[in-house]
């Protein structure tokens, strides 16, 4: 940000009120307030408010629903994000190929990214739903919604579906900025398609692939709200029950304030810490090249 | 020569096959409403068009009152997004040609909001909304959104690229900020704010959570939370209505998406090129 070019006493900080206005009461604000009240007990009615120290934290973490939700969100994530990633680069270097209609392929794979969660719930409750669903009928298995396993199955498949646009998109743009010359060069020396991919394209890649990292955590952590309401309202028997919904259930259905604040906490903390971790290996690479 | 014909047709085939499956789950929701209830229910799926589109989709609309729904969600994708659009732009004109006193930072507590998504703050904006008694009206829909840190990123990047020597210029024809900003920036910027311009109406108009906690009355309601109202009100066989709803809500984000798509590509090229 060295191109400064006007003076101005007043205008920059004028520019900046409306932005921080809306920050400081909708963001900052609500941000530490749930902050503070994860150390609070809350009366559902009254509001009355009791410090409580760490009572909200360890009432969560002793609660065996909600360390399965935990659970559950960790694997939803992990394979919405590695299955997600692994599929969305493929699909992006084919894309990437010189060939007649890119365009077009390009247009038919990403538009997915208009469509939101919740009409990917319905659309794949459809397709698996045991009365009638066409997957149900082509696999010859109808219990793809009431078994547990499948349906964690269901909704990962259905929330990589719904973000694969998103994720095409960014590593389309990623492999463009990819200089010709350094692909040339590794061709004279004689390296194959295979290790130019990795020595190269690879390595030119990880940046994008470290930000989308990080895009698909805050996506598979919050995002997937809409579809699993849709979609399984986070059952059968709680197999779908990712951290955000538990923290609906709690906030919303069941009035504990203290203990929806601790659960929104905890899920800060676990953005936080992805989102570190992005920046340090990115430092990294940094230096590296 | 021969072999690269092969590969070439490879490419095509693996990429129709990959575009069938992506297209699949939509081909067959549209396919689905234009059935009748019996010919949704027939086993084995019946997987051709039918006759029944207009009467799925009138009922699907008058069901839930989705004329309504519809004007919402498109009332408070539109303010969010010219809010969003204009307060970045303004942001981003400060930071990148002023030099003030906290701009370091000002810039850093725009860009760590990047970690305050709505669920991580929502028991207290709850709170915040309701003292201003604003569940139930668009002012609880839409305020809260306006800020943008994405938005403020993406015209600071856009801004950077422009070359210094057209604010000589124009300093030089006596310009003030505020000129400059309009007759030469702005009209710069173009794609950029069409790429936002996707970003956030896509954004706003597929929004769930939110709505479905700030809002508690059918005529507030948005197309999202009304996707599941139709669920729930057609009984669970009427897979008709319930696609020909589904179709309907997913048309405003997609024709914003294909009109918008060139700049959208062109507007987050931009961004990561340094």
């Amino acid at each position: 940000m060295k191109q400064a070019g006007f003076s101005s006493k007043y205008l920059p900080y004028l520019l900046l009120v409306p932005t921080f206005a809306v920050l400081i009461i909708f963001l900052f604000y609500p941000a530490f307030e749930t902050f503070r009240l994860t150390f609070y007990k809350v009366h559902p009615y009254s509001g009355a408010e009791k410090f409580a120290g760490l009572y909200n934290l360890k009432k969560i973490f002793t609660n065996p629903d909600y360390l399965s939700s935990f659970w559950t969100s960790a694997i939803f994530a992990i394979a919405v994000i590695g299955f997600g990633l692994l599929t969305s680069l493929l699909l992006a270097l084919l894309l990437n190929q010189n060939i007649k209609g890119a365009k077009i392929y390009r247009s038919l794979l990403i538009w997915p990214y208009a469509l939101s969660p919740a009409i990917a719930g319905a659309l794949f409750n459809f397709l698996f739903n045991p009365a009638n669903g066409i997957i149900g009928y082509f696999t010859g298995i109808r219990t793809w919604m009431t078994n547990g396993s499948t349906a964690l199955f269901v909704v990962i498949i259905a929330a990589v579906w719904k973000n694969l646009g998103y994720n095409i998109i960014f590593y389309l743009t990623a492999l463009r900025n990819i200089p010709k010359d350094a692909l040339e060069a590794a061709e004279l020396d004689g390296a194959g398609p295979v290790r130019r991919f990795f020595s190269i394209t690879f390595a030119f890649l990880s940046p994008m692939t470290f930000f989308l990292l990080v895009m698909n955590t805050t996506y598979a952590y919050f995002s997937a709200f809409g579809l699993i309401d849709v979609l399984t309202e986070g059952g059968p028997a709680e197999s779908t029950n990712v951290l955000i919904y538990q923290l609906y259930k709690d906030f919303f259905v069941n009035s504990r304030i203290g203990y929806a604040a601790a659960e929104s906490f905890i899920l800060f903390m676990i953005v936080v810490l992805i989102t570190v971790m992005q920046f340090q290996t990115t430092e990294k690479k940094v230096y590296y090249q | 020569m021969i072999r690269s014909k092969r590969k070439t047709t490879a490419i095509h085939l693996l990429l129709i096959i990959s575009v069938l499956i992506v297209c699949l789950p939509v081909l067959l929701a549209l396919v689905i409403s234009s059935q009748t209830e019996t010919e949704v229910l027939a086993y084995p799926p019946k997987l051709t068009f039918s006759t029944n589109w207009v009467s799925n989709y009138t009922t699907a609309w008058q069901r839930i009152n989705l004329g309504r729904m519809m004007f919402n969600s498109a009332f408070i994708a539109i303010m969010v997004t010219i809010g969003k659009v204009i307060m970045s732009l303004l942001a981003a004109f400060a930071f990148t040609h002023f030099d003030f006193k906290g701009k370091q930072i000002l810039f850093f507590l725009v860009i760590v909001t990047l970690l305050l998504p709505v669920p991580v703050r929502i028991v207290a904006l709850f709170e915040v909304v309701r003292s201003f008694g604003w569940i139930n009206t668009y002012a609880g829909l839409i305020i809260p959104f306006w800020a943008s840190a994405t938005g403020t990123f993406l015209f600071i990047q856009r801004f950077k690229t422009v070359p210094s020597e057209l604010i000589d210029a124009s300093k030089m024809d006596g310009c003030r900020p505020m000129q400059y900003f309009f007759k030469v920036l702005l009209p710069l910027t173009k794609s950029t704010i069409g790429a936002l311009v996707v970003i956030e109406f896509i954004y706003i108009w597929n929004q769930y959570l939110w709505p479905l906690m700030a809002t508690n009355t059918d005529n507030m309601r948005v197309v999202q939370i009304g996707i599941k109202m139709l669920m729930n009100a057609e009984s669970s066989n009427n897979w008709g209505v319930i696609m020909a709803g589904v179709i309907m809500t997913m048309i405003p984000p997609l024709l914003v998406f294909f009109i918008l798509q060139e700049s959208f590509m062109k507007g987050f090229a931009l961004q990561s090129e340094k």
